[in-house]
Order: structure tokens, then C-alpha cells, then sequence
């Protein structure tokens, strides 16, 4: 555009032509007007989604270029390229071309780890914007699909994560899918046979790897993709939440415009991403797989573990204590394989559901576009502490056997320790979390009834020395006062004069949730305040 | 020491670093002149010609030390005691190892011993190496040519994930044993040690015989561990040659961080 | 969409009142003096805007930002051809990935930064007020589009027809049971999983053979506090399914003191003078169990951490697996080489349905 003014006005007449020639055919300019000038609102949290968005647009663009190179094969050759520790080895075609993308083909290795570091970022980046959505509550109506939506991508990224880490057939990524098979056999009734369909016969089998490409690079992307753009479409519906903030209502959205401000912002941390992410692969070593050599039943290497974002399903294997697997019925039920699924299963259903089970418990029916200030929901956010412990501890289990080299423990403390903090750990979080909120919400009450503390000692004519404090100007009130509270559910008759199970529950959760509470300040708590202060 | 010389040379500096003090202790005690930065083999065919010169005399010098300083646990006689093993029939090697990673003599009991500061010198390892070996026969000290790495780092690997890589990690980077003990690091232990390590069976290491893993086959492996050590990781940064819990630590603190810190930079009011 | 003129009271006309004027606010507390929403903060300039000489250099950054990553680009294509790595030198493939990617972050993260600065410091630093609406549209447009699905069904009879209609739906139901169907092909036709579980390639008289050279060991060959990690003799020499035999059949085979081994009863001969044979994969999820400490003869399997006693018959004394890994009966033939008695009396590996 600038080139345009400064140019020659030809030259601007050719833009112009040329917007008028592709609107012409594509209807552009509608688009334009309606998005072209919305507000996003700005505040740092809401970049998260998109560092997952910019990860993964790098991960298809990185994944694209190996496409060409690598070789789903499980096809036996004598390794021939240039590492010289595996001349002559026997590996699959495809442990083979992941090792000549890497030693041979100039700027493979920078790609193929730029690959597998955006999507430890992508997944990563999910997860840090999926507990911004959790703590501010901007799951609320008209959310609570997109929240599904998101969780759905999450699943999807890291199924696409574990089929990417298997592709490579080397040592690591191996043992990986033995854990898998040795897990698909746990179940009951089906599992042998779901063992036999996934790896075409007998683990490992020849398929295995043809197989999860297909799924890598085609179904399981295409999904991600289409999902993408639906949250992205609802994004636009919804339009984004905004913080509370003087001017900011439940009824509009303030911030800059999509076009040029917003826009230059968001493309240039596209790039920044991607830099970030370039950089990282040029500097750190990802998945050596020339280390772990090709995939073999017989050996295998101390700290086996898979990328971090299925550590939290091996670690629930390992906190899983001796002998929790019988014969009953003449059939083998592995519940020391069993538990940990369902244990997780559970967590991941609970977490889906959760904008369902808090809106049921309100009853609330409103939109909410202003997100919550994290303690002012006091019991949503104990909730979601427990729920970030009892993952983190699942997840540090993944890494016992490190643990325990790295602080000179033992490895059986380790384990005794975390399955204390995956049981134990969440109450206790629950605890501490709620009560610190409901500290800083009485701080923040404090500070609008008596106003903050200015650091100005004066020196009454009693002799006696106070501190001054400077009361609050009215926008820095608003963002203290400007929350919602709610009260605990009265248990009362339906019309046929009856209280159901589900009201019970209800009013039990209620009070639950919204028993202990500190509502905002009043006006004529303030002017009351006043009253007896001056 | 060729070795050495081929490869990059933005690494070189950091081996220098850390071979030199091995070599200068060397070179004290033995008078042997060694390259500097070289790996520090020292070399064991002189020091067997020079110990059989005056074999007795060497026995007996180590006896004393051995008297001294071992005896406690080891008995007189080293014959052992409740506190510590027999050491009749362990070999020069063992001793060699023992003593010269500074494992023995030990600190204190504990799950398993530690390396450290090696508390002889060279000299008096082999007096008391060949003290031991005086009592009962037993794996001698290494050749040269079996520990200096000029085999077939391939098959080396092979063996080396087959026979090593579960308990010592596939990058030689050490693992968690049961009850507090571990599989240490094999980044920075010379050729010797490793040799001595494989024929005698350290702490709760199995032993590998020569029928087991051949001396060439042995040989080999120290090669791969050598390339290993010599040649830096083509991607980068090794993060500690750990595996997936690293990457994973450091994609979310210093990956999701600075992200994190650049979203602040660009969300904020300029000035 | 209004410009922002920063006038409290347009915000105030549009407030939480309409965005669902109907909905209910469920258990929520609205106190009847809660404080209004005092509008917008006066406007603050940032020092671009006031400032020229601030906004000149505002403005050198930014092109220069962008010249730099044009620099980056072209770094990152003659690092391509600077530093070659045909060499078969490891540290020909650093430099290559270290060069080629500092001029790709460099060509990045000069258009990233130079597009944010220039976002953040020059362009007009507006602020927009977007109306918000009901998602859900103004009843107008819902009642709108009830009459397009009554029309549409009244025109189809889709209810009216209720024969069509549950003969549709139950069609569309089973058509894709074919396609399920069909992925029964991704397992082959003529194999019983269970039958092919319950057996590996170890059979009476197979010698013990060293992995991966395949040599046979004797009885003599394994000294105390050996470990060896073992193949069936004959297995690298098969033609197909060689990782799937060995999947099963691997072996790690230790000399212990015969004092020190608690043998069961019906097992005193499965083990020859100390020396024992035990699967090496594990009976939890199938990791190769091969850590073995020879003074505690535990052995530890490195994924998670369950721990096998080869003194007591290799049960299990810590982690989440239950079974003792499966015994290999070993004896010596008579050229003292070490030879399996029988295959494992059990399915070795991780449990199935099955099993039992």
C-alpha cells in the first residue's frame, strides 16, 4: 500500500483494477466490510490460541517438505548413508530416510527438527491457552461448543504428535508402540484382536508404520484442519471476550481494528513463531534417532519415555502398585492397564463437560462476554487447580526414573511420592487455591472501601504517624467491582410438589460452588465506608 | 589421538578442557611424556614393562598402600570382612578401576559407590593393581590397542544398545537402577575404565566375559563411545542426550516462555 | 460500529440489558447499587505520537527489521551452498543446520518484529467499539428459520411420511456397516492370534545363541554375575517375520550363585548350575526387562520401573506389572552348548483377554 501512494498513480490505478476485477468475481468486498474493521480486544492471553494456530501452520508447512523425503516403509535395507555408527545396520526404509533427511539431504536435519519442535509447541500452546479459557471463564454461553471444539483438537494434536513420533521405526518410538500394543491387549474381550488389526498380525508386524502415515498425513490433518476452522468461524460468531475494564460492557468489544493494527500484530507473530521455532531447530537437538537406532524387540534405553504430552498416560501406568491384574471367568482383567485408561478417561470427560455441569449448577442463561478475573470465581478456579495437579503429577511420573537420578532419590520414592500427589495432591490444591482467592478478593475490597496504600506517612497531631491511602479513581474501581456473584440454589418443590434427585444434586452443587463468597463493593457500601472513615 | 585431531574444531576446546588435568597427573606421576588434549590413555603396555622390571618391588609397595588404606574393609589379607568383598582373584582390573575412577576408597556406605576425585596417584594404582592381582588370578589391565578406539564404531553401537543402552542410556548419558542406585554417565570415562568395567563387573553391573562380548567386540564398543564423545550432536544442543522429558521442559519454559514474554511485548502500549 | 469517541454514555446505553433481554441470570446476585461502568479513560498518546524524532526512529527500525530479514534469507541460501555435508562428518551436518537456520530466523523473525513494531508504533493507535448481538439472532430471523424447516417439511413429508422416513434412517444407518466390515482386512484372514501369543520359536533342543551375532553359548561361557542377552539359534537366518520372532523369543540368561536361587519345586530342573533363562519381555506392557543388578539379582524394566527377583523365580516386587516373567527350561547338550528344554510353558509378554 505505501508503495501505491508514493509510486506513480498508474500504479495505484492498477491495485484499484485490480481489487475491482477479483471483487467482481468473488463478492471480497462484502467480507471486507463486515470484518475488515471489527475489534479484537488486546491483552496478551488472548495470543495463546494463536501460538497454537502459528505452531501448527508451521508443523504442516515443515511436515510437507519431509513428505517428499521420508519413506513409509518397514521394508528391511543395510543402512548406507553417512552416519558412520550405522553403516552397514540392518533398519526399515523408513528409520533409513528419516536418517538421510537428517545427514544427507542439506537443511533436512533444520526441518525435521523445526517439525517435531512445533509440535511439542503446538500441543504445548493448546494446553496453556486451553487453562487461559478454564481461569477466565470464557467457556460461558455462547462458548461452550467451541470449549468442545478445542478439547477435540487437543485429542486430535496429540494422536497427531504419537503417530508422527512412531513414523521415524527407530529404538524410542518402538517401544512406544510396544507400550501401545501391550495396552490394546489389556482390554478386556476386544483387545487382542485391536492389536492384531492396528500392527496387521504380530507386534511389530510390517504395517505398522505405512499405517500411522496414512493417519499422520492425511485423515488425522484434515480433521485438525477442518476443526481449526470451525473454532475459528465461532471465534468470529462469538467475536472475543474482552477483561473487564472501564467502557467494556457485556455488550460490546473494544480494541483495535482487524485491519491494518490487529492484523499487522497477528502476522507478525506468525513470523515471530515461526522465528522462534527456526531458531530453537538450528540451536537444540530434537529426537536423535541416530542415538536410538532402529527399531528392535531386544534392546532398549534408560529413560524411555514418549514426548511430553502423552507423560501424563505412561505416568499413570507406572503409579499403578503391584499385582492389580486377575483371572475371573477364565479371563485375564488387566486393571493395573485398565485404571489408568479409565482414571484418564474420566478426567478428560469431566474437563469436556465441565462449561455444562458449571452453567446447570447456575443456572444461568445469560451470554457472558466479560472473562473472569480468576478469583472472583473462586471455586471454578480451586477446581482447575486440582485438576492441573493431579495432571502435573501424572505427568512427573512420567519422568520418575529422571527424577530420581537427577535429586539422588530413589526411584520407589519417586513413585510412592507422586501417587501422594496425584491422590492427595488435587484436595490439597483445591484447598490452598480457594482460600488464596478469597484473600484477594477481600484485598481487592479492601483497596475500593479504603483505597491502596500511597507510602505517605504523616504525622497526626496526636503524635501518632498513619499511612496515608489515596483512594481509587473510578476506572481503576470498576475493574475491582465489576464481577457477578451468585447464591447458593434454595431447595424448593417442583409444581407437582416434589424435590427430585437431580434438584438435590443441583443445590448441593450450588452450595458447593458458591457458598463460601465475597460479592463486590456497593455504592452505598462505599459511601458507608466514607462515612466512618473521615 | 588421531581421533582426536579429526574431529570439528569448535569442539576440541571443550575436550581440551577436560582431558587436560587427567594427562598433567599422568604425566607427574608416571614421567611419561603424553600430547596435551589428548585422550588420556595412558599407556598400559609401558607400564607393564616397567611394573615386571621391578615386579616384587611394585607388589610390595602396593601391599603397603593396600595395608593402609584398604585394609579395613578389605581385610589384611584382602581376604574381606563384613564391611567389604574378597578381593582375591578380582584382578588388576577391578583394582584399576576401582581405584583409578576414584570409586574406592569409598567415603561412605551407601547405595552404591560414587566417583571422585581419584585419591592416588597413577603409580600407586598400578603398585596396588598388581598387589591385588599378586593374590589370585584375575582381568589383567587392558592393551592399548583394545581401548583406544580405532574399531568398528557400527558394529559398536549394535552391541552397545543391545548389551548397555537399558541401563546406561543409548547416548552413554546414565539411567535410575532400583533403590536409589544408578547407571552412571558414560560421557567422560576413558577407554580403560569402560574395558575394566565390562570384564569386572562393577557394583551391580554384570559381568561381560570375553565370551560373552569379545575383546574386539569390546574394543568396538569403546569406539562407538568415542564417536559419541568426539563427534558433538549434528542437530545442536544435546539437552543433556535424555530424551523426550527435556525436549518437553524445554519447549514449554524457554519455547512456550519467551513466546509468552513476546506476547506481553506486543499486546502492551508502546511506551 | 462506532468509532471510539470515548463517550461513556454511548457504552452505557448499550449494556448487558440487551444482550438477552430475556435470558435468565440463574442464581446470580445483582446488588440494586452495584457501581455503573464509568466509560472510557481519557485517550493516552504514546511518545510516536508526540514525539517526531521518536516516530523518525520508530520508523528506521522497522525498515530496517525488514532489510535485516531480507539479509537472513539470503545468508540462509549461501549457508546452502557454504557449507556442504557430503563428507560423511557429523560436524559438516552442524554447521549446515546451524547456518541454513540462523538465516531462517533471522529472515523471520526480522518481517515478525518489523511488522509488531510498526503495528505498535506508528500505525493510528484507534480503538473500536464493536456492538455485540444475541448469537442466537433477533427473533425475527429464529421464527424465520422455523418456517424454512416447517415449509421444507411440509413440501417433503418428512413427518407425514413416517414409513419413508424411518425406512431412510434405518438405511442410513446400516450402509456404512460394509465399511467396518471391509477394515477386517487389516489383520490377515489365517491367523489365530491366541494360538500364535502362546507360542515363540523356542523348542525342545534350540541352542541359546548370543544377540545379535547368533553364535551359540556354552554352559561354561557364562561366568558368574554374567548377563546375556539371547536369540533361538536360527533366528537371524529367517527370511520373514524376524522382529516378530524375536518380539517373543528374546531371552536374557544370568549365572547366580545356585545358593542364592529360591527355585520353585516343579522348576529345580529348568536351570543349569546358577544359570537361568527368563524372558526379557516384560509382563506388564512388553518392554524388553533387561536392567540386571548382579548383587540384588533384581531386574528392572526402564518404562515403568516394575521390578523382577531372578533369586525368587522372577517374581514381581515393585512396579505395576503382576505376573513373574515366564522361565525359559534350559539344560546342556552334549557339546556343552546351552539348549532349551521346551518352549515357555506360558504366553510371554504383555496379558490378553485370553490368556488366562
Amino acid at each position: 500500500m505505501s508503495t501505491a501512494t508514493t509510486n506513480a498513480p498508474q500504479k495505484r490505478s492498477f491495485t484499484a483494477a485490480a481489487s475491482v476485477y477479483v471483487n467482481e468475481r468473488t463478492s471480497v468486498a462484502g467480507f471486507v466490510k463486515e470484518l475488515g474493521r471489527k475489534a479484537f480486544p488486546d491483552h496478551w492471553s488472548f495470543l495463546l490460541g494463536e501460538v497454537a494456530l502459528f505452531a501448527f501452520v508451521v508443523v504442516l508447512i515443515s511436515g510437507t517438505f519431509l513428505t517428499f523425503f521420508f519413506q513409509a516403509s518397514m521394508a528391511e535395507v543395510h543402512y548406507n548413508g553417512s552416519y558412520v555408527p550405522l553403516k552397514g545396520v540392518e533398519m526399515s526404509v523408513a528409520m533409513a530416510s528419516t536418517l538421510d533427511i537428517s545427514f544427507d539431504i542439506r537443511g533436512g536435519l533444520f526441518v525435521r527438527q523445526m517439525h517435531h519442535w512445533a509440535a511439542l509447541l503446538f500441543v504445548a500452546a493448546i494446553g496453556l491457552h486451553m487453562l487461559r479459557i478454564f481461569f477466565t471463564g470464557a467457556f460461558r454461553k455462547p462458548r461452550e461448543l467451541n470449549w468442545v471444539i478445542g478439547f477435540v483438537l487437543f485429542i486430535l494434536a496429540m494422536a497427531e504428535g504419537f503417530t508422527g513420533y512412531s513414523l521415524p521405526d527407530d529404538l524410542l518410538s518402538g517401544n512406544g508402540l510396544a507400550i501401545i500394543n501391550g495396552m490394546i491387549k489389556g482390554f478386556p474381550l476386544v483387545g487382542t484382536w485391536m492389536s492384531f488389526l492396528l500392527f496387521g498380525g504380530e507386534f511389530p508386524g510390517t504395517d505398522i508404520v505405512g499405517r500411522l502415515y496414512t493417519l499422520h498425513i492425511l485423515l488425522l490433518p484434515a480433521l485438525v484442519v477442518a476443526f481449526v476452522a470451525l473454532h475459528l468461524v465461532f471465534v468470529v460468531v462469538h467475536k472475543h471476550t474482552q477483561y473487564a475494564g472501564p467502557g467494556k460492557t457485556p455488550g460490546n468489544a473494544v480494541g483495535p481494528p482487524i485491519l491494518p493494527v490487529y492484523a499487522a500484530k497477528a502476522g507478525g507473530f506468525f513470523f515471530i513463531v515461526f522465528g522462534v521455532l527456526a531458531l530453537i531447530a538450528s540451536l537444540f537437538t530434537i529426537n536423535p534417532i541416530w542415538n536410538y537406532g532402529p527399531y528392535d524387540p531386544s534392546p532398549v534405553s534408560a529413560g524411555t519415555q514418549p514426548d511430553w504430552y502423552i507423560g501424563f498416560a505412561d505416568g499413570a501406568l507406572r503409579l499403578i502398585p503391584p499385582g492389580w491384574e486377575f483371572v475371573w471367568l477364565d479371563r485375564t482383567w488387566s486393571f493395573n492397564i485398565l485404571v489408568p485408561i479409565i482414571a484418564i478417561g474420566v478426567f478428560i470427560v469431566l474437563a469436556l463437560m465441565y462449561p455444562f455441569i458449571e452453567a446447570w449448577v447456575k443456572g444461568d442463561k445469560r451470554e457472558h462476554h466479560i472473562a473472569d478475573r480468576p478469583r472472583n470465581a473462586p471455586t471454578r478456579t480451586a477446581i482447575g487447580a486440582a485438576g492441573v495437579t493431579f495432571y502435573a503429577g501424572l505427568w512427573a511420573a512420567a519422568s520418575s526414573d529422571l527424577l530420581a537420578t537427577h535429586f539422588s532419590l530413589t526411584m520407589e520414592g519417586v513413585i510412592h511420592a507422586l501417587q501422594a500427589v496425584v491422590i492427595l495432591g488435587p484436595f490439597v490444591a483445591y484447598f490452598i487455591t480457594k482460600r488464596v482467592c478469597i484473600a484477594l478478593q477481600k484485598k481487592d475490597r479492601e483497596i475500593v472501601l479504603h483505597g491502596f496504600e500511597s507510602g505517605r506517612i504523616v504525622k497526626l497531631p496526636g503524635g501518632e504517624f498513619i499511612e496515608v491511602h489515596e483512594p481509587l479513581d473510578e476506572y481503576e474501581r470498576w475493574r475491582l467491582v465489576s464481577f457477578e456473584t451468585y447464591e447458593p440454589l434454595m431447595l424448593r418443590p417442583n409444581s407437582r410438589g416434589k424435590i427430585t434427585f437431580g434438584q438435590r444434586l443441583r443445590a448441593g452443587m450450588s452450595r458447593w460452588f458458591f457458598e463460601d463468597r465475597i460479592a463486590p463493593v456497593t455504592k452505598g457500601e462505599l459511601e458507608a465506608g466514607h462515612g466512618e472513615h473521615h | 589421538m588421531s581421533e582426536n585431531r579429526k574431529s570439528p574444531m569448535n569442539r576440541q576446546k571443550r575436550r581440551t578442557g577436560r582431558r587436560h588435568p587427567l594427562a598433567t597427573v599422568a604425566l607427574l606421576a608416571l614421567g611419561l611424556v603424553f600430547t596435551g588434549g589428548a585422550y588420556a590413555a595412558f599407556s598400559t603396555g609401558t607400564a607393564q614393562a616397567e611394573s615386571s622390571a621391578n615386579s616384587q618391588q611394585t607388589i610390595d609397595e602396593g601391599k603397603k598402600l593396600f595395608q593402609a588404606n584398604c585394609a579395613t574393609c578389605h581385610g589384611l589379607a584382602a581376604q574381606g570382612t563384613t564391611d567389604g568383598p574378597s578381593l582375591v582373584g578380582v584382578g588388576a582390573a577391578a583394582v584399576d578401576f576401582q581405584v583409578g575412577t576414584g570409586r574406592m576408597p569409598m567415603q561412605m556406605q551407601g547405595p552404591q559407590a560414587q566417583k571422585k576425585p581419584v585419591q592416588f596417584t597413577d603409580e600407586q594404582v598400578k603398585q596396588l593393581a598388581y598387589y591385588v592381582a599378586s593374590l589370585g588370578p584375575g582381568p589383567d589391565i587392558p592393551a592399548d590397542h583394545l581401548t583406544n578406539g580405532g574399531g568398528d564404531a557400527a558394529n559398536g553401537a549394535e552391541l552397545f544398545r543391545i548389551n548397555c543402552a537399558m541401563c546406561h542410556n543409548v547416548a552413554g548419558a546414565g539411567g535410575a537402577l532400583t533403590e536409589g542406585k544408578f547407571a552412571p554417565a558414560l560421557t567422560d570415562v576413558t577407554g580403560v575404565h569402560i574395558y575394566e568395567a565390562m570384564v569386572t563387573g562393577p557394583q551391580n553391573m554384570p559381568v561381560f566375559n570375553d565370551m560373552n562380548i569379545s575383546p574386539e567386540d569390546k574394543r568396538d564398543i569403546i569406539t562407538y563411545l568415542k564417536y559419541v564423545q568426539d563427534n558433538r550432536s549434528p542437530g545442536g544442543f544435546e539437552l543433556g542426550s535424555i530424551g523426550p522429558v527435556a525436549e518437553g521442559l524445554f519447549i514449554w519454559i524457554f519455547g512456550l516462555g519467551s513466546l509468552v514474554a513476546i506476547t506481553v511485548w506486543i499486546t502492551a502500549k508502546s511506551n | 460500529m462506532a468509532q471510539d469517541d470515548h463517550s461513556g454514555t454511548e457504552i452505557a446505553a448499550a449494556d448487558s440489558s440487551h444482550a438477552a433481554p430475556a435470558a435468565s441470570p440463574g442464581t446470580a446476585l445483582i446488588a440494586p447499587d452495584s457501581f455503573e461502568n464509568p466509560g472510557f479513560p481519557p485517550h493516552r498518546p504514546r511518545v510516536t505520537d508526540e514525539d517526531p524524532k521518536r516516530e523518525k526512529r520508530a520508523q528506521r527500525t522497522v525498515y530496517t527489521l525488514f532489510y535485516l530479514s531480507i539479509l537472513g534469507s539470503v545468508w540462509a541460501i549461501a549457508a546452502y551452498m557454504l557449507f556442504p555435508m557430503e563428507s560423511n562428518n557429523v560436524g559438516d551436518v552442524r554447521l549446515n543446520n546451524l547456518f541454513i537456520g540462523l538465516g531462517a530466523t533471522l529472515a523471520l523473525l526480522g518481517i515478525g518484529f518489523g511488522a509488531v513494531h510498526w503495528a505498535k508504533s506508528l500505525m493510528y493507535d484507534v480503538e473500536l467499539v464493536d456492538e455485540r448481538h444475541p448469537i442466537g439472532g433477533s427473533p425475527e430471523t429464529q421464527a424465520a428459520a422455523v418456517k424454512v424447516f416447517q415449509d421444507a417439511d411440509r413440501e417433503s413429508g418428512f413427518s407425514r411420511r413416517a414409513v419413508i422416513r424411518n425406512s431412510l434412517i434405518g438405511a442410513l444407518l446400516v450402509f456404512p456397516l460394509p465399511a467396518v466390515v471391509l477394515f477386517r482386512g487389516l489383520a490377515p484372514q489365517d491367523q489365530n492370534p491366541i494360538e500364535l501369543l502362546s507360542h515363540t520359536m523356542w523348542k525342545k533342543g534350540t541352542r541359546l545363541a548370543l544377540d545379535p551375532s547368533g553364535a551359540p553359548i556354552k554352559a561354561s561361557d557364562v561366568t558368574m554375575g554374567s548377563a546375556f542377552h539371547v536369540i533361538p539359534e536360527g533366528l537371524q537366518d529367517l527370511e520373514h517375520g524376524k522382529l516378530d520372532e524375536k518380539a517373543k523369543a528374546a531371552v536374557l540368561l544370568m549365572r547366580l550363585d545356585p545358593k542364592d536361587l529360591n527355585e520353585l519345586p516343579e522348576r529345580k530342573t529348568w536351570s543349569y548350575d546358577g544359570i537361568v533363562a527368563y524372558s526379557k519381555i516384560c509382563t506388564h506392557v512388553g518392554c524388553p526387562v533387561a536392567l540386571y543388578e548382579q548383587h540384588t539379582h533384581h531386574l528392572l524394566c526402564p518404562c515403568h520401573q516394575s521390578q523382577f527377583d531372578v533369586a525368587n523365580h522372577c517374581e514381581v516386587i515393585f512396579g505395576p506389572a503382576k505376573r513373574p516373567l515366564p522361565q525359559l527350561p534350559i539344560a546342556v547338550d552334549d557339546e556343552g552348548y546351552l539348549i532349551a528344554q521346551s518352549d515357555f510353558t506360558e504366553p510371554v509378554g504383555p496379558s490378553f483377554w485370553e490368556r488366562h
